[in-house]
């Protein structure tokens, strides 16, 4: 990481730490949200922007960490987040298995329905079947604790606990795409033919890469749960699956930075748009602001929100050399 | 120079066939180390069926391929790479925005212990980066280290691709059209690496460029539809009748 984006990640991570000093409830509850989204937006960037895999089923992996949270928690007491939180990531990464396993067989486009089909398979048991309380679905009747240490029922303790687990994910991803196995997956992005003919048998690398990714959707959905105390199938649902691809789509593929800005960007925009004092009447059609600004980041944002600095300094040197003698930034094609 | 235990590579009657096509008949041959075998022919004359086939891309639909003394059919292409089958492509495969060490480092890895290790920086992996460094520079690339590949010349990409089929550190060298596109100066460079890799390769040579195939190629064989009609010394296939029909045009 060079020093620019460190001081980037830095920065955004003292800002989040400091936030809850400032702001009231509504705040505080706003942002442990969005920080749950900035969690699920990271593990599908692992397979989208840095495997080159679009699996258009994330929901299932965060709505089965969210419902594994609800059903495992038992009926007397609260349980130890010791085992319930790795029991979640637990199921979740299983579950990833076993359709990674099968998906991976097959490539674009059917990847991504064969991904869509598990997904809405996940979708119709709980809301078909009274395992998941069908389409009312279910409360959580006590937050898990640990000892006496961390009561994750109040909110600034929980945003104290969830920022911990974005850092300590965003971490993890970072170490894990610098090493050897993470440039494997990046050379499995650009080429994977390429990849196999060097000598290296890419499927295992990218199923590991699915159950990570399937892990960590989990814990982002385990944190969903405990913070909103209540699961629903629309949590499994493909609208989620879709609202996390634009996260990252809009944040920048290929960054982690990207998907952290894209989930913030993704989630205040609908704020913006949802906000009555703004728009008035017209502020419950806003799905229709909402498409409309995707659509315009990404037709003037070819490389999203991450791109921007980039895009504006080219555009400045640009002017200043006169735009016939600008340097071009782009990787020429073979 | 025929010694029996020098054929590194061995194809054994392969025929392919796509529906009712048959793009390869029974096609047979040999490399051993220290030589250049080049492959000519048309296009669509099943050169490039040939060397996928070799290399575990597409099995064959007959035949067999016979590895450093093991029979490989069955094997898949990642294996065959790691038991010392080294391949280059007719079109660019570099990682473009990668430098061109990583693009060595990355190739490396893959014959190295644990190349899935996830805990260490791959910057630090002292065994693929010594390799990578080593094929960089044998294929002349040593001043190009850091260089983002993308953004190297035509030639200098040709001369990556051969770079990084020898960071894995194979022993046959299946090399699909590396003169494709080059100037003269290039191809000068290519063939004169070409030559030094021969003594401890075997080679693979698929090329259109004649001039340089013959002037380089120990043994020719040319292909027509699938079919291999000589195979040879240069000398031998230049005089072929066969040859003179078929390919290289009767004047």
């Amino acid at each position: 990481m060079n020093k620019s984006k460190f001081l980037f990640v830095a920065a955004a991570f003292v800002a989040l730490a400091l936030w809850p000093l400032t702001v009231g409830q509504y705040g505080v509850d706003l942002v442990t949200k969005i920080m749950v989204f900035a969690i699920f937006a990271l593990s599908l960037e692992l397979l989208v922007g840095s495997t080159g895999l679009v699996c258009f089923g994330q929901a299932a992996f965060f709505g089965i960490g969210a419902y594994a949270t609800v059903l495992l928690t038992p009926q007397d007491g609260a349980p130890s987040l010791l085992w319930l939180l790795p029991a979640c990531v637990l199921l979740a990464a299983l579950y990833a298995l076993l359709v990674g396993a099968l998906s991976l067989r097959t490539k674009g486009v059917y990847f991504i329905m064969v991904t869509l089909a598990f997904a809405q398979m996940a979708y119709y048991v709980v809301h078909d079947t009274p395992l998941g309380g069908g389409t009312d679905g279910i409360y959580l009747m006590t937050k898990p604790v640990l000892g006496t240490l961390l009561d994750l029922d109040k909110p600034q303790a929980f945003y104290g606990f969830t920022l911990a687990c974005l850092a300590g994910v965003f971490g993890f991803l970072t170490l894990l795409l610098r090493s050897r196995f993470g440039r494997a997956l990046a050379g499995i992005r650009v080429n994977e033919q390429r990849m196999r003919a060097t000598g290296f048998s890419t499927y295992p690398y990218k199923l590991a890469a699915f159950v990570i990714s399937g892990g960590i959707a989990g814990l982002a959905g385990f944190l969903f749960a405990v913070k909103d105390g209540y699961v629903n199938p629309e949590l499994i649902s493909w609208h989620l699956s879709g609202e996390v691809l634009i996260m990252i789509i809009l944040g920048g593929l290929g960054h982690l930075r990207g998907a952290l800005i894209g989930a913030f960007a993704f989630a205040l925009l609908q704020e913006f748009f949802k906000s009555e004092a703004i728009f008035g009447e017209f502020a419950k059609h806003w799905h229709l602001g909402l498409g409309l600004s995707i659509i315009a980041c990404v037709a003037l944002l070819p490389r999203g929100l991450v791109g921007v600095p980039g895009q504006l300094a080219a555009r400045l040197s640009g002017r200043l050399t006169g735009a016939r003698g600008a340097p071009s930034q782009e990787v020429p094609h073979d | 120079m025929t010694n029996a235990t020098d054929v590194l590579l061995r194809g054994s009657e392969i025929t392919r066939r796509w529906g009712g096509l048959v793009a390869l008949n029974k096609v047979s041959l040999e490399l051993q180390r220290g030589t250049v075998h080049a492959v000519i022919g048309t296009n669509g004359a099943g050169k490039s069926t040939l060397i996928n086939i070799l290399s575990g891309e597409i099995p064959p639909s007959s035949g067999s391929v016979e590895l450093l003394g093991q029979d490989v059919t069955g094997w898949s292409q990642p294996r065959r790479a790691r038991a010392g089958l080294g391949r280059s492509y007719q079109r660019n495969t570099i990682y473009p925005t990668f430098t061109v060490l990583e693009n060595c480092r990355l190739a490396a890895q893959a014959t190295v212990q644990k190349p899935w290790a996830w805990w260490s920086d791959a910057q630090r992996c002292t065994a693929s980066m010594s390799a990578a460094r080593a094929a960089a520079t044998r294929a002349g690339l040593d001043d190009l280290l850091a260089r983002e590949a993308g953004l190297l010349s035509h030639g200098q990409k040709r001369q990556l691709e051969i770079a990084m089929c020898l960071a894995t550190k194979p022993q046959v060298l299946l090399l699909d059209e590396p003169l494709a596109g080059m100037g003269a100066e290039e191809t000068e460079r290519m063939l004169t690496l070409l030559a030094e890799l021969k003594s401890s390769h075997a080679i693979l040579l698929v090329e259109h460029d004649m001039d340089a195939v013959f002037r380089i190629a120990d043994c020719i064989t040319v292909m027509v539809n699938g079919t291999v009609i000589a195979c040879g010394t240069p000398d031998f296939v230049r005089n072929s009748p066969e040859v003179r029909i078929a390919y290289l045009g009767e004047h």
